[in-house]
Order: structure tokens, then C-alpha cells, then sequence
């Protein structure tokens, strides 16, 4: 009986240096402890989930392109000024669009959006400072720096227009697929604040107590 | 006869059961230890296509997760970033590495990078990010310190009692909402705001199901 029980041991002790603890990184896939074959299940339904691969579709995506000449539900896009930012003419805007207020929520929101889309390259100020500048970027002969008079004269729509197809250049790359429409023209907004801030002169700090810490007279 | 079975084969029987009586509990200690997701994908850190370090681009360059993943707050799905996304900084950053000739090649064709998925649900349990994460809880719960990671590794089990045991008790892990993205942030409850975060849960009416037809849907 002994023997048996070293054996057990062994076999145990074997097994437990083939299989590991828990937590140890690998890198081939997870084992499936209730294969398919073995136990058919719901684990893998006949249905396409997004950005996975297919071999129904000859470019081997699950994901679709919508057909030419279509418009999916909710993205018939019609009001050009906001979608756009161009008017009826097709001349780019010099406002917001009527359906947007601009006000403090706006700008916040603007300024949230900027952190995380713009800032890495245009900086805090926008002033083209970003980190990204350290890393390479400085390598190019534009920065796009917000506080140029050519960028000041700009238009609304014109800044829309960068987010949505990148600068003229194509340096700046578009940021469309990443910013709905409504967040686009909170960012514009944010950069004109941006804009408004570095040419700031003593006389615009009304507030009382502010002039004070400022040391303005 | 007597000499055909010796005297302790008496306790033979005895010895069997006992015997068998370590061996299933050795069978059971096993399966409960390696036949969990704590052991079958905890530890999952497959090699990429393209070596890219979350540590890198988060930590040092200061992106911040949606600037990839740019629909976690908007979908149920958090996108993989799209080839344009790497290519907005890499056209110039490190334009010729070698590390990156995937990316350029899938933004030059259009084919997709050929990224590993490491962490999946079953087709049968639904998940949802943007609900999450809009509600105060960090990407940090479920994936782990990923800004502090070369590759990507999994670091929760994500099986139905990991879920479910968040369920029952959201208060502990509620962030503020704008430090979900900031994985090294601390919940409200370790900052002792305990009070916030009763209010949190009863003015977003946070209500996390525990039915089955809530992720069995
Ligand atoms: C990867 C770095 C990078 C990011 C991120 C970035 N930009 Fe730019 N941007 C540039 C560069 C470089 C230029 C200069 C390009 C040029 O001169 O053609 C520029 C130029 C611009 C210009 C001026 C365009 C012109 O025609 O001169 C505007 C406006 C602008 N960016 C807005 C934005 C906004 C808004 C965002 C965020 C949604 C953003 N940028 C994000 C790099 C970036
Ligand atoms: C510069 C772009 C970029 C940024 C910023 C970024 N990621 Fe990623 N992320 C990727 C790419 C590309 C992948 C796929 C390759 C991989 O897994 O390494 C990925 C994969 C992941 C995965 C694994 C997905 C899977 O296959 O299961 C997680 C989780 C993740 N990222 C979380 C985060 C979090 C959290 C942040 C913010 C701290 C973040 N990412 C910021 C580009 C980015
Ligand atoms: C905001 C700009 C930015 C974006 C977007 C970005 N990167 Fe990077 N990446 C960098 C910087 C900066 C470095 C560091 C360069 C250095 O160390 O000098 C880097 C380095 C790398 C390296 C190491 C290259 C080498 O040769 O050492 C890889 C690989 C890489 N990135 C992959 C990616 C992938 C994949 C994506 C898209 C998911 C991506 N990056 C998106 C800025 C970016
Ligand atoms: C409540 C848990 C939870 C939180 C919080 C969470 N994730 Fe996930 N994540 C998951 C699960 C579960 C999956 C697998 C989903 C699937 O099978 O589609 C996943 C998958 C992913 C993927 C792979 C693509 C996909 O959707 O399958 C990425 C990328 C990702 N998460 C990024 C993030 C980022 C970035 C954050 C924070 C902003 C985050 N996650 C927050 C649980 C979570
Ligand atoms: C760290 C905490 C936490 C973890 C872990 C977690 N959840 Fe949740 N989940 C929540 C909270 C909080 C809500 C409630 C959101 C609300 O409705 O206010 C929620 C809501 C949900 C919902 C309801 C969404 C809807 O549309 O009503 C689903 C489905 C869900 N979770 C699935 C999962 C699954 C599957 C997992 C495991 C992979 C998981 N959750 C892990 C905290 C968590
Ligand atoms: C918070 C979301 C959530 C709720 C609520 C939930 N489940 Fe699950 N369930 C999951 C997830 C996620 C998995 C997949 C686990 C895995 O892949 O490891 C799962 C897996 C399962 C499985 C497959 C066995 C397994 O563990 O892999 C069964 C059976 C199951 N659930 C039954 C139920 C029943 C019965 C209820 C109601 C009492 C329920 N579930 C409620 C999320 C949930």
C-alpha cells in the first residue's frame, strides 16, 4: 500500500509541475475546461459580434461597410452647418450652428474632449507644445500652434473641418471616427477659448478680488 | 485455502476505500484549482503582432484610454484602434521602424492588423462597457493596472462569480467619474468618501443586475 500512495504522490506532484499555479503568465490560448466538442453549449452562437473575424466575408471581417448609396438609420446627416460646417453655398461657416448653445457645459465638455483627443500634440495652451513634440514630432516644420494669426482668422466651420478631414496638408490625420458631431464643435469652441486666453489684457480680469491677487491696479 | 490469501488482505477492502477516499479528494482539490478561470486565463498575455506597450504610450506619452479605445463610453464594445489611430502619430514618430510594418501595412491596404483578443465572454453572457465605465467603475477593476503593462495580460478571471461578486456590492468600488480613466486612482471608499458614494448610487439609481436575464439576456 505504501507504493501505491508514492506513486499517487508522484503522479500528483508530476502533474502539479506540468499544469503550474495559478497566475503564472503564458502565452498560448487558455485552456477550454468544457470544450464545444465535448460539451455543445451556447459558447459559440452563429452570430457576428463587433470587430471580430468571419469566413463568411471574403476580407474576413465581421464588420461591414454600409453599401453605396445608403444611409444607415440616424445618419442621414442633412443639416450641412452642422455636420460640415459649411452653409448652403458650400462656403465655410463663421458660426455655431443654431442647435447648439454655447455655454459653460459646452466649453467643459470641449475641454475634456481636447484633453484626450488634441492635447498630446497641441499642447495644454495649444500653443503646439505637446509631449509628442519630445518624441519626434518636432521633426516637422508645422506644430499647428492655435495662436498664428492665420489659424485666429479661421473660420468655425474651417476648424470643424480640420477635425472631420485633417489639416490641408494631411499631416494632421482626420479625428472624425473619433468625435460625434456635437463633440467636434464643443472642441472648436475650446480652441477659440484657448485662442481668447492668450490674448487676455488686464482691463478683461473684472473681478474684484482677482485684480487684487493679480497685483493689477 | 489459507495459504492462497494472506492474513492483512482482511484489510484490504478497508485500505481500498481509504485509498480511494484521497484519491477523489486529490481529484477534487485539482479540479477546483485548475479547472477555474482563475487558472485557465488569469495570466493570458498572448504575443501581439505588433510589440505595443500600453506602459509606453499611457504613462510616458500620457495618452489617455479612449484616445484607442475612443468608443468605451459611447458602446457596449471597446473598439481595438483602428491602423489611421497609430498612424496619426507613427506617420512621423518612428515612421520607419520595423516594429510598426504591420500597421503600416494594414493602413496602406486596408487589411486589418491581425491583434490577438485576450479577454472574451461567452456568446451566451452579455457585457457592456459604456454602462460601466459611465458609471464609476474603472477599466482597472476588470483588466487590471494596464497602463503599467509592456503586454496586455489577464489579470481577472471575468468568470460569472468575478462579475456577480461586484454585483452585490458596488459602492466599494465606485469612482469618481473623471478618474475612471486614471487606473492609478483610488475608489471613493479608499478615499473614505463613503458618504459620496451611498449618493452616487442612489442618484444615478446605480443598479447592477443580479438576475439571471440581466447578463443571460
Ligand atoms: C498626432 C498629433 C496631433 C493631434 C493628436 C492633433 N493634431 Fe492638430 N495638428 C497637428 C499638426 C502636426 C498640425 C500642423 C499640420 C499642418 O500644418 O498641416 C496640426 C494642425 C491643426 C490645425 C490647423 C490646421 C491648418 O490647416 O493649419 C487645427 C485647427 C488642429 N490641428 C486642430 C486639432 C484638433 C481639434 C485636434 C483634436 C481633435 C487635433 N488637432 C489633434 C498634429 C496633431
Ligand atoms: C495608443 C493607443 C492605446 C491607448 C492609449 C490605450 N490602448 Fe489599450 N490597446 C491598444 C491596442 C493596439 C491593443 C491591442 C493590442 C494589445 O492587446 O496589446 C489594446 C488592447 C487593450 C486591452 C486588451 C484587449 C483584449 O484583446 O482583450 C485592454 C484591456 C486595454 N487595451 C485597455 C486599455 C486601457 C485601460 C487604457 C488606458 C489606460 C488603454 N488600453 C490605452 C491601444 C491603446
Ligand atoms: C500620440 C502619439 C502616438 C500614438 C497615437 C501611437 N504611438 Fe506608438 N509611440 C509614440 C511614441 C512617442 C513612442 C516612443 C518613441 C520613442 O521611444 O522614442 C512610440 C513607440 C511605439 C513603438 C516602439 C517603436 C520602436 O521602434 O521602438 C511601437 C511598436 C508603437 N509605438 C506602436 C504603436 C501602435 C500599434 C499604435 C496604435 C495603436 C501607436 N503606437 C500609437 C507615440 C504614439
Ligand atoms: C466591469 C468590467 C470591465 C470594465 C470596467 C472594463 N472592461 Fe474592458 N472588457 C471586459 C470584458 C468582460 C471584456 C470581454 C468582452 C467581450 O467578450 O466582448 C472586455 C474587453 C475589452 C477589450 C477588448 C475588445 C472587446 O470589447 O471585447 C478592450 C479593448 C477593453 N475591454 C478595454 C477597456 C477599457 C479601455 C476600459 C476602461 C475605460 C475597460 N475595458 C473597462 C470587462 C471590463
Ligand atoms: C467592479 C464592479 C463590476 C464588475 C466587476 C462587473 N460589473 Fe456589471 N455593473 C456594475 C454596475 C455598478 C452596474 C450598474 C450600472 C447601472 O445601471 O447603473 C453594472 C451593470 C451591468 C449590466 C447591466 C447593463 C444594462 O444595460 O442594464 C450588465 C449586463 C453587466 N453589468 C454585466 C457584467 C458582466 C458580464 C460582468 C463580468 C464580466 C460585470 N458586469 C462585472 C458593476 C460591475
Ligand atoms: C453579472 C452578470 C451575470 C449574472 C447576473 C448571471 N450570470 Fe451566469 N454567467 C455570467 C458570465 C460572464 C458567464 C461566463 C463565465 C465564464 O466564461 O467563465 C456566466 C456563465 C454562466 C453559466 C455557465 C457555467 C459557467 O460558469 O461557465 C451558467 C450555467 C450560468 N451563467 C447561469 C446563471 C444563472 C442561473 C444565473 C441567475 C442566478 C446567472 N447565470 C446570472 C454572467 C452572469
Amino acid at each position: 500500500m505504501r507504493h501505491v500512495y508514492l506513486v499517487t504522490f508522484f503522479v500528483a506532484a508530476l502533474l502539479v509541475s506540468i499544469l503550474g499555479l495559478r497566475g503564472v503568465t503564458f502565452t498560448r490560448p487558455p485552456l477550454d475546461v468544457f470544450p464545444e466538442w465535448a460539451f455543445p453549449g451556447m459558447k459559440y452562437q452563429p452570430k457576428f459580434r463587433p470587430q471580430a473575424a468571419s469566413e463568411f466575408f471574403a476580407d474576413g471581417r465581421s464588420d461591414r461597410m454600409p453599401p453605396e448609396h445608403t444611409v444607415m438609420r440616424g445618419m442621414l446627416a442633412e443639416d450641412d452647418h452642422f455636420y460640415r460646417g459649411k452653409d448652403n453655398a458650400g462656403a465655410f461657416v463663421r458660426s455655431f450652428p443654431s442647435d447648439l448653445t454655447v455655454n459653460l457645459a459646452l466649453l467643459e465638455r470641449g475641454r475634456d474632449q481636447y484633453a484626450i483627443y488634441c492635447q498630446v500634440c497641441h499642447g495644454v495652451s495649444g500653443d503646439g507644445n505637446g509631449i509628442t513634440l519630445r518624441y519626434g514630432m518636432g521633426s516637422l516644420t508645422t506644430n499647428g500652434n492655435y495662436h498664428t494669426d492665420r489659424i485666429r482668422a479661421m473660420t468655425d466651420g474651417e476648424l470643424y473641418n480640420v477635425i472631420v478631414n485633417g489639416s490641408a496638408s494631411k499631416v494632421m490625420m482626420p479625428y472624425a471616427d473619433k468625435l460625434v458631431p456635437a463633440d467636434r464643435w464643443a472642441v472648436v469652441a475650446y480652441i477659440r477659448a484657448l485662442q481668447r486666453a492668450q490674448q487676455g489684457t488686464a482691463a478683461d480680469v473684472t473681478d474684484a478680488a482677482a485684480r487684487q491677487t493679480l497685483g493689477i491696479q | 485455502m489459507s495459504n492462497i490469501f494472506p492474513k492483512s488482505a482482511n484489510k484490504l477492502p478497508l485500505q481500498i476505500i481509504i485509498y480511494l477516499g484521497v484519491l477523489v479528494g486529490i481529484a477534487t482539490a485539482g479540479v477546483t484549482y485548475y479547472m477555474t478561470p482563475k487558472y485557465t486565463r488569469v495570466g493570458y498575455a498572448p504575443i501581439q503582432p505588433v510589440p505595443f506597450s500600453h506602459a509606453k504610450h499611457v504613462q510616458e506619452v500620457g495618452l489617455d484610454c479612449r484616445y484607442c479605445h475612443s468608443n468605451v463610453d459611447k458602446s457596449g464594445h471597446s473598439n481595438v484602434p483602428t491602423a489611421q489611430t497609430c498612424m496619426n502619430c507613427h506617420s512621423v514618430v518612428k515612421s520607419t521602424s520595423p516594429l510598426l510594418a504591420p500597421v503600416r501595412e494594414s493602413y496602406e491596404k486596408g487589411t486589418p492588423v491581425p491583434w490577438v483578443w485576450i479577454h472574451t465572454t461567452p456568446d451566451y453572457a452579455y457585457f457592456n462597457h459604456s454602462i460601466h465605465v459611465n458609471r464609476g467603475i474603472s477599466c482597472v477593476e476588470c483588466h487590471g493596472k494596464v497602463n503599467e503593462m509592456d503586454t496586455v495580460r489577464h489579470v481577472q478571471p471575468l468568470s460569472m462569480a468575478f462579475c456577480i461578486e461586484c454585483h452585490r456590492n458596488p459602492e466599494s468600488r465606485l469612482r469618481d467619474p473623471k478618474d475612471v480613466f486614471n487606473l492609478d486612482s483610488k475608489t471613493l471608499a479608499e478615499q473614505g468618501r463613503h458618504q459620496e458614494a451611498q449618493e452616487y448610487l442612489h442618484n444615478w439609481k446605480v443598479k447592477a443586475p443580479e438576475s439571471c436575464s440581466g447578463c443571460h439576456r
